[in-house]
């Protein structure tokens, strides 16, 4: 039952915010309640899960569409019960951050924010192949609108090519899903549920996880979609809806195509980390806030990836923990970067510069996220990528190579980012009169850096507790269910 | 008395028959409504007249179905009473009383009694064509509602769209219609018989004169559901109609031609299903490819929607292609979402286009969603199931009517299904753009109603509510829609 209402109240919160004909501050206000009773859901039910046993927890299902072997299936296990921790924690920060940036037609905007997050929370909490698709495209009906209506100038093409991008995955999953439905004779996503080693099928699932995710070359909606959505809602994009490539990965790739990701492996790999080489080579060369952070943040999706597909337990818990660690510093970013475009009334890399001076507020939070983004050692995205390393590096010392080489790229752009905005010459928009982080921003941004420096202190909360038992995963489960 | 005790008289199943009488005596109340009410109340006695004839007809239907646990011939085996009847029979009741709703607030003035009269008329039509059961009250059926409506479509008299989108359906309308007689004599010719079990059963079902009638019905049902290449009249006709008339064409005739299409080939041409099959393999992929290119460049909502239709029979044909139980009960659930959908969206467009005073082009719907919120989120609503979009019925509709194409070996028919799925995606959502996401009315586009704000309309929202509740609840509650479709194919031979 947890588990529905983790689902169910945002969408709930979501109609009632859109119905209530209140007041402008009231909206924001009620909205950001129910995002925030929702993170508390969330930590109850943290409390109750028991990470020691083997199964789905909070399990329910349902009956829905028995005729073809589709039930409302869902419970977590723990990797996606992070996940779906991550979810909650970034959607309720990105509620505040647009009451704090007072959105325009604010009923419409919340509901809409809600609905998101609710529907985000489904796709990780899916056992149910159909569901998931569902949740999946439920994802992009708000986003289509938070960006069209609420984004930056280019909003109406970036948009276009967004929808062009993901439909055109998701349709090829539809086709898959049909087909994976009549030829396993079930949508369970159980890992005893059995799997299919059709090549086509297995790739209908890549390639939309693939334009989600987004890898090398599907990425061609990411910069326009990251940098022409509100700072928040490019928040949400990458810190959270980029995830739900990682859940599909992981759990319908990985578990039920063992055979076909065996054939495929080195390709697959080879494609993580050409996303990692060249997500960070462009993310070098962006000239604005934004577009770093969006071409880092593929980088990352790139060696996210490279853990997935080691299939080992180390990397894929690697991943895991990467994956969480990048949608706290990514959401960070982004509403670092959307405040100080708001104050300096640019996000050009270019006509920024000398933040630092008289800022210590700012300064401090992005040298700390920045140091982060680095993954300087001891920092939770060390320990991610380390693991990440250590697996990938049994299958290849090539690809352990390729992935220290993008540490020293992810390095590179972020000490350019820092050194652009917080030193160097004083920027050509950055006036004495732009203030430092104030109260108004500060909670906005405050707890996810402490979110973060938590799990740097412990990443093994994390980690510890993605794949129960002593010799959890993906990787046993591969070996097991091929036949 | 000793004369007329002496003629047999075929055994009448007045139960069967009652959905059709009560539209026909719903539409005679209105025409007689036209002549005794005066005109200021004869609006809303005939919309109650009609609405109150299509729930009964619903009602009624309902019961057929509960009452039919098998299927049986009546009246000599002309008719046949068996749930896909019925449930065809309750789908196109609730369309008509959906339209009736939604039209209340047209403020028609003239031929206000020969409205509802004529769409009455066309209900009990299209009511007893579903339950047709030989070639001749198949036809029959199909002019019945075929004149019906194209009277309806010249309906308005004083504008010229109107008169010509009538004459095109009249002209091509009747060309469909010669078609299915013509193949229904060949298949009379070759076989000797006209009830579509006797036709299964008879011999003679090599002669050429056999198939090529197959085909030429075959043909004849493909005008009436628009699928392409037999739709060159759906996008003038859809454009020039009164818009309520359109909305009733559009998912009523569609639902009803399809049921009947289904019935002949299940029923009548099982041993030809290899040659069936593929004709409607090829009327899916035409009417896929050339409805949703040509929906991509029309800038009128209506004509747009029109080509929407056609590429939806395209998504239907599959399911006739599929030619298995899931194939039939798929297409039977399909037609739900989508018929609520489309009456919805040509309600909307009805609204916009009697607040702006002229024909709804897509820049005209700029700003829609937020001064009519309603409006704007029906229509987003709609648009999402036709594009087959989770949480609404047209997403299982072609999830469906995928599964049992799969079943059936069609893969390749679904690759072109999703392909053009994609297609249709830049047009719907071009839609909702254009309500969302361009800045209100252009100065050109002020309202011409007097008053400035548009007019409310209860009748209207009512029916869009009613669509909504259709198009996701279908998505929801698919289970129990979905058995209640597999019930009424599984009383078909198959």
């Amino acid at each position: 039952m947890l588990t529905t209402l983790l689902i169910l109240f945002p969408l709930a919160g979501a109609l009632l915010v859109w119905l209530a004909p209140l007041p402008r501050e009231a909206t924001s206000g009620l909205a950001f309640l129910v995002a925030l009773a929702e993170v508390g859901l969330w930590l109850g039910s943290l409390y109750r899960f028991d990470f020691d046993t083997q199964d789905f927890q909070f399990a329910q299902t349902w009956e829905w569409f028995d005729s073809i072997g589709a039930s409302y299936a869902v419970g977590f296990w723990g990797f996606s019960f992070w996940l779906a921790g991550l979810a909650v924690v970034v959607g309720a920060a990105a509620v505040a951050y647009a009451a704090w940036a007072d959105r325009d037609r604010p009923r419409a905007y919340y509901g809409l924010m809600l609905f998101l997050i609710g529907s985000i929370v489904g796709v990780f909490a899916a056992q149910d192949l159909l569901l998931f698709y569902v949740f999946f495209e439920a994802i992009l009906i708000p986003l289509y609108i938070l960006i069209g209506v609420w984004g930056g100038p280019e909003r109406q093409r970036a948009t276009v090519t967004f929808v062009l991008y993901t439909m055109a995955g998701s349709l090829l999953m539809l086709a898959s899903v049909v087909a994976y439905g009549v030829s396993v004779g079930t949508f369970s996503l159980h890992p005893d549920a059995g799997g299919s080693d059709n090549t086509l099928i297995f790739l209908g699932f890549v390639a939309a996880f693939a334009v989600k995710a987004p890898l090398l070359p599907f990425h061609g909606w990411l910069r326009a979609a990251y940098t022409q959505a509100p700072p928040e809602v490019a928040a949400v994009l990458s810190g959270v809806v980029s995830k739900a490539a990682v859940f599909g990965f992981i759990w319908i790739v990985l578990i039920h195509f063992p055979e076909p990701v065996q054939d495929f492996q080195t390709l697959l790999l080879v494609l993580g980390a050409a996303t990692l080489v060249y997500g960070s080579l462009l993310a070098f060369r962006q000239p604005d806030l934004r577009g770093v952070i969006a071409y880092s943040s593929m980088a990352q999706m790139g060696l996210i990836t490279l853990g997935i597909f080691s299939a080992t337990q180390v990397g894929v818990t690697g991943a895991v923990l990467q994956s969480i660690a990048h949608g706290l510093v990514s959401a960070t970013m982004f509403f670092l970067a959307g405040m100080v475009e708001k104050q300096c009334g640019t996000g050009e890399v270019g006509r920024l510069g000398r933040m630092a001076k008289g800022r210590p507020a700012l300064a401090t939070l992005v040298m700390t996220t920045g140091m982060i983004v680095l993954a300087v050692p001891g920092s939770t995205t060390f320990a991610g990528e380390f693991a990440i390393l250590a697996g990938v590096f049994d299958l290849g010392w090539g690809y352990a190579a390729v992935g220290a080489a993008a540490i020293v790229l992810a390095a590179l752009y972020g000490l350019r980012l820092i050194s652009a905005v917080l030193h160097e010459a004083r920027g050509a928009d950055v006036s004495e009169n732009v203030p430092d982080l104030r109260g108004g921003e500060l909670p906005l941004v405050v707890p996810l850096v402490v979110l973060l420096l938590a799990l740097s202190a412990y990443p093994a909360a994390v980690s510890d507790n993605s794949f129960p038992g002593d010799e959890p995963e993906p990787a046993a489960v591969v070996q097991e269910s091929s036949p | 008395m000793i004369v007329a005790a002496s003629i047999a008289t075929p055994d009448v199943d007045w139960a069967a028959l009652a959905p059709t009488l009560a539209l026909l005596a719903a539409s005679a109340l209105c025409l007689l409504g036209a002549v005794l009410f005066p005109s200021d109340s004869r609006r809303l006695f005939s919309a109650v007249v009609a609405f109150a004839g299509f729930v009964a007809a619903g009602i009624l239907a309902a019961g057929v179905y509960a009452d039919t646990p098998d299927g049986a011939s009546l009246i000599a085996d002309s008719m046949t009473r068996d749930r896909l009847a019925a449930l065809a029979q309750i789908l196109l009741a609730g369309i008509g009383a959906l339209v009736v709703l939604g039209s209340h607030g047209d403020r028609r003035r003239e031929h206000v009694g020969e409205y509802y009269a004529l769409l009455t008329a066309a209900g009990a039509g299209m009511v007893f064509f579903v339950s047709a059961g030989n070639l001749m009250t198949l036809f029959l059926g199909l002019e019945w509602f075929s004149i019906a409506l194209y009277v309806l479509c010249a309906l308005d008299t004083h504008r010229e769209q109107s008169l010509e989108a009538g004459l095109k359906y009249l002209v091509i309308g009747a060309f469909g219609s010669a078609i299915l007689l013509f193949g229904s004599a060949l298949v009379y010719g070759a076989t000797g018989e006209l009830g579509f079990d006797a036709i299964r059963d008879a011999p003679g079902a090599d002669d050429p004169l056999f198939v090529t009638g197959l085909a030429m019905i075959l043909a004849g049902l493909a005008f009436k559901v628009s699928a392409a290449p037999f739709h060159m009249w759906t996008p003038d006709v859809y454009e020039g109609a009164p818009t309520p008339v359109t909305a009733f064409m559009a998912a009523a005739t569609k639902a009803a031609a399809f049921v009947v299409t289904w019935r002949v080939l299940v029923t009548a041409f099982p041993e030809q299903a290899e040659i069936w099959t593929v004709a409607a393999a090829a009327l899916a992929c035409a009417s896929l490819v050339i409805g949703n290119l040509a929906a991509l460049v029309q800038d009128d909502v209506k004509r747009m929607l029109a080509y929407s239709s056609v590429s939806q029979a395209g998504f239907l044909m599959i399911a006739v292609a599929a030619n298995n139980e899931s194939g039939g009960s798929a297409l039977l659930y399909f037609l739900i979402p989508y018929t609520a959908a489309t009456v919805g969206a040509f309600a909307v467009v009805s609204a916009r286009e009697r607040e702006l005073g002229r024909p709804v082009d897509v820049a005209s719907l700029a700003g829609l969603g937020w001064e009519q919120p309603l409006h704007g989120v029906a229509m987003w609503v709609f648009m999402l199931s036709f594009a087959g979009f989770p949480l609404t019925g047209g997403f299982l509709g072609k999830f469906t009517v995928f599964t049992a194409a799969y079943e059936s070996g069609w893969w390749w028919l679904i690759v072109v299904g999703v392909v053009f799925t994609a297609v249709s995606i830049a047009y719907y959502l071009g839609i909702v753009r254009s309500m969302y996401m361009r800045a209100g009315s252009a100065p050109e586009a002020t309202p011409v109603a007097v008053g400035g704000s548009p007019p409310v309309d209860r009748a209207l929202d009512l029916t869009l509510l009613a669509a909504i509740a259709v198009v996701v609840g279908s998505f929801f509650a698919v289970q129990p829609l979905f058995d209640l479709a597999s019930d009424a194919i599984s009383q078909l031979p198959l």
